[in-house]
């Protein structure tokens, strides 16, 4: 898909602007906008360029940095991390050798925190891609991880 | 006009509907600290530190975001009120590069202030700055995030008054910035250094990059001598620093002042502004009657002409080839000066005492050396430079006796004072075009359609049968609309003057901190009142000038003229 593909699809108002970056963002499977990407969709819309880079920096399912294929995102809010989601993010460094915020030498997967997800009833949670994990603990990790990893196999 | 009744710590009083609770204090006589209101902006309402107690509500109010309401019983003094004000302010520590002594804006500083009045004693937060890098890459303005609050002011200035967007929120959350896009220094950013921001921002986040210590070392160096021009706008700002009464005029006192600090040659760029003039108003008259580029668009704001250069260089030929009065000041010094008095162009410092950031880099230029060796103005200093160096001097400048000018390039014209608030160009521009082209004697100076704070102004005067049609802009927002016009083919002007910055120099990015309209208004006032106590108001009607034309110069637009007071732009589109 192409930045003029989304907008036409969308629609080149401001209110419209990031249903068309997520849909593209999607279907270039780097799960990030890079500079020329955001340049263009500030010419289209006619915003400036700092207004769009600003969109896409503000909400966690936009990235403006090159991110990993599975975007793995554990809540930062407060429910979950009294139900322990330090423990979470712990597991995931560890199993994945990286820290919060980086991806894997692979780039299958990038780990980073969100704000709430909405499944406060199920904290902990976490959610790769469009997949919400809740109920969390450190032992599901592993488990998890490897669905994703076969998919690629496969 | 519609009041309401309101009560404001067990005071009655009324107030006009639709006033903010914040400014409804003010008028009894109540300041309720603020950061993120400015009153020219819209309402951000983000920083919380002007809360209040409105009976009825659940929980304090943001005085600046809420509107009186009639039979409203507000309290701005409470426990809670202060508490709550103690821990936004603390908050705002705890993310903060907490060096006041050492800080730029120590004693300036609005959020130092608010913690002083309103007894911060502790921080009971630990301090979580995580320290970035100061940018200073702009020749003219450094921003430092480590002092940022992430009020959004300057957000506003640069996308909403100058239209040009450069910097805006990043990231969410704790970790939000206020920066350019892509984390791009400010000097590829394609920002025109107007120092807006610096104007508004209420803490050191935003400041311009200072140059003083390089003007000590040359003030103290006996083998130089250090010569000194003062912009047009400089005279009715500086008293602000001092905390005289905004608007008054302190020409003299800035004189002498500049000279206590030990400057061996005190001028005036109102001298050069007269110069301008004189070589603007033939260029006009010449591309009128051989037919070349119009509009013709003026060139003396370097803002301005960064804007045009990256912006629109299309538009690059409508643009005068003049040098602005800073530039054509140096360039007479280095070219001219320096020679006069038997001294070599590097044994001469050329500094100049700006309302203005943009001028640090346009100084900086290298076309702007006559001789391609020596800078023709050495050192920009804004208004609020010069302020810090006489405090530094410990020069009391209320008590100063007035002092005058040095000769030859002290004497101006008041069309060179009004150079200092928009319009002002063209105003001196028409009184000598105007006298040039019909003979004759110009009746009514005062062209009072191009004055004021009005965006776009448009005036037509009448040149013994032919009407000349003219506009003035200020603020780049303004200035982009004309550029539109220009590119339509809709700009049926001769001749437009673009001043960057809101309300022309006097609104200038280097004059004191916390700009608002009420004092452009004044100093604009101050201005014109300085034009009109002035034996001559004509540009070329000044002698000093005439003179410099019969020695030196010859000729407008002469071959002197086109070395030394004439330059070309270049296409910096990003
Ligand atoms: S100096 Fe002017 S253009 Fe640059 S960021 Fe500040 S307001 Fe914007
Ligand atoms: S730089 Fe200054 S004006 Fe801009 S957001 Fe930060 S504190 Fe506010
Ligand atoms: S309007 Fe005056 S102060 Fe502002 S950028 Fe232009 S020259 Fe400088
Ligand atoms: S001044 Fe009211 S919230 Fe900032």
């Amino acid at each position: 898909m192409q930045v003029k593909e989304a907008l036409d699809k969308y629609g080149r108002t401001p209110d419209k602007l990031i249903g068309a970056m997520l849909a593209y963002q999607k279907s270039t499977l780097c799960n990030y906008l890079t500079e020329d990407d955001i340049k263009e969709f500030a010419k289209e819309t006619k915003l400036p360029v700092s207004r769009v880079y600003s969109i896409a920096s503000f909400y966690s399912l936009l990235s403006t940095e090159e991110r990993g294929e599975n975007i793995v995102q554990v809540c930062y809010d407060v429910p979950c991390y009294i139900n322990d989601s330090v423990n979470i993010v712990n597991e995931l460094e560890k199993i994945l050798e990286i820290k919060m915020g980086q991806t894997t030498k692979d780039g299958l997967f990038t780990i980073e925190y969100s704000s709430c997800l909405g499944c406060c009833d199920k904290a902990p949670a976490m959610q790769i891609g469009a997949t919400l994990y809740g109920n969390l603990t450190p032992d599901k990790i592993s488990s998890i991880l490897s669905t994703y990893r076969r998919k690629k196999d496969e | 006009m519609n009041m309401v009744n309101i009560k404001i710590n067990n005071k009655d009083v009324k107030v006009a509907k639709g006033t903010s609770i914040l400014n409804a204090a003010k008028e009894v006589g109540i300041t309720i600290p603020n950061l993120c209101y400015h009153p020219d902006q819209e309402v951000k309402a983000n920083c919380r530190v002007c809360v209040v107690e409105v009976e009825g509500a659940r929980t304090l109010q943001a005085s600046c975001a809420t509107e009186v309401k009639e039979g409203m019983v507000i309290r701005t003094n409470t426990q809670k009120v202060r508490q709550s004000r103690k821990v936004v302010i603390e908050l705002l520590l705890a993310n903060h590069d907490m060096d006041c002594t050492s800080c730029k804006k120590n004693n300036q500083c609005d959020l130092q202030e608010i913690a002083a009045n309103i007894g911060v004693r502790e921080s009971r937060f630990e301090n979580v700055l995580v320290k970035q890098e100061i940018d200073t890459s702009s020749s003219s303005i450094e921003r430092n995030p480590n002092k940022c609050i992430r009020c959004g002011r300057c957000i506003q200035m640069c996308s909403e008054v100058q239209g040009l967007a450069i910097l805006d929120y990043v990231g969410r959350g704790g970790s939000v910035d206020v920066k350019p896009a892509f984390g791009m220094y400010l000097n590829n950013a394609a920002c025109v250094a107007c120092g807006q921001c610096s104007v508004v921002c209420p803490v050191a986040a935003i400041t311009e990059k200072e140059d003083i210590e390089q003007v000590w070392e040359a003030i103290n160096n006996p083998n130089i001598t250090v010569v000194v021009q003062t912009a047009p706008a400089v005279r009715v700002s500086l008293g602000e620093e001092f905390g005289l009464e905004p608007g008054k005029i302190v020409t003299g006192k800035l004189v002498a002042s500049l000279r206590a600090l030990g400057f061996d040659k005190i001028f005036d760029t109102d001298f050069t502004a007269d110069l301008t003039i004189i070589e603007e108003g033939h260029e006009l008259l010449k591309r009128l009657s051989d037919g070349g580029t119009l509009p013709m668009l003026t060139s003396c704001c370097p803002g301005w002409v960064n804007f045009i250069e990256q912006y629109y260089p299309e538009l690059l030929p409508h643009l005068s080839s003049c040098k602005s009065p800073q530039q054509m000041f140096g360039a007479l010094v280095k070219g001219y000066y320096a020679e006069k008095i038997g001294k070599k162009p590097k044994d001469v410092y050329s500094v100049s005492i700006m309302p203005c950031t943009a001028k640090k880099f346009e100084a900086k230029r290298e076309e702007m050396s006559v001789d391609g060796e020596n800078l023709d103005v050495d050192i920009v200093l804004t208004t609020r430079e010069l302020a810090k160096m006489l405090r530094q001097a410990g020069v009391d400048f209320t008590i100063l006796e007035e002092e005058e000018y040095d000769t030859p390039f002290g004497l101006s014209s008041g069309a060179g004072v009004i150079f200092g608030a928009t319009g002002g160009v063209m105003e001196a521009a028409l009184r000598t075009v105007y006298e040039v082209v019909t003979g004759k004697t110009l009746e009514n100076l005062d062209f009072m359609a191009v004055r004021g704070l009005e965006g776009i102004k448009e005036a037509k005067v009448d040149l013994d049968g032919t009407i000349v049609k003219v506009a003035v802009a200020h603020s780049l927002s303004k200035a982009k609309q004309i550029m539109e016009l220009i590119k339509e083919g809709k700009a049926d002007y001769s001749f437009i003057e673009i001043m960057c910055c809101p309300g022309g120099c006097i609104g200038g990015g280097g004059q004191p901190f916390g700009g608002t309209d009420e004092l452009r208004i004044k100093r604009t006032n101050a201005i014109y009142e300085a034009d009109k106590g002035l034996p001559i108001r004509k540009s070329h009607e000044n002698p000093a000038v005439s003179e410099l034309y019969k020695e030196f110069l010859i000729e407008p637009l002469g071959e002197k003229s086109h070395h030394l007071l004439h330059t070309k732009y270049v296409n910096r589109k990003k």
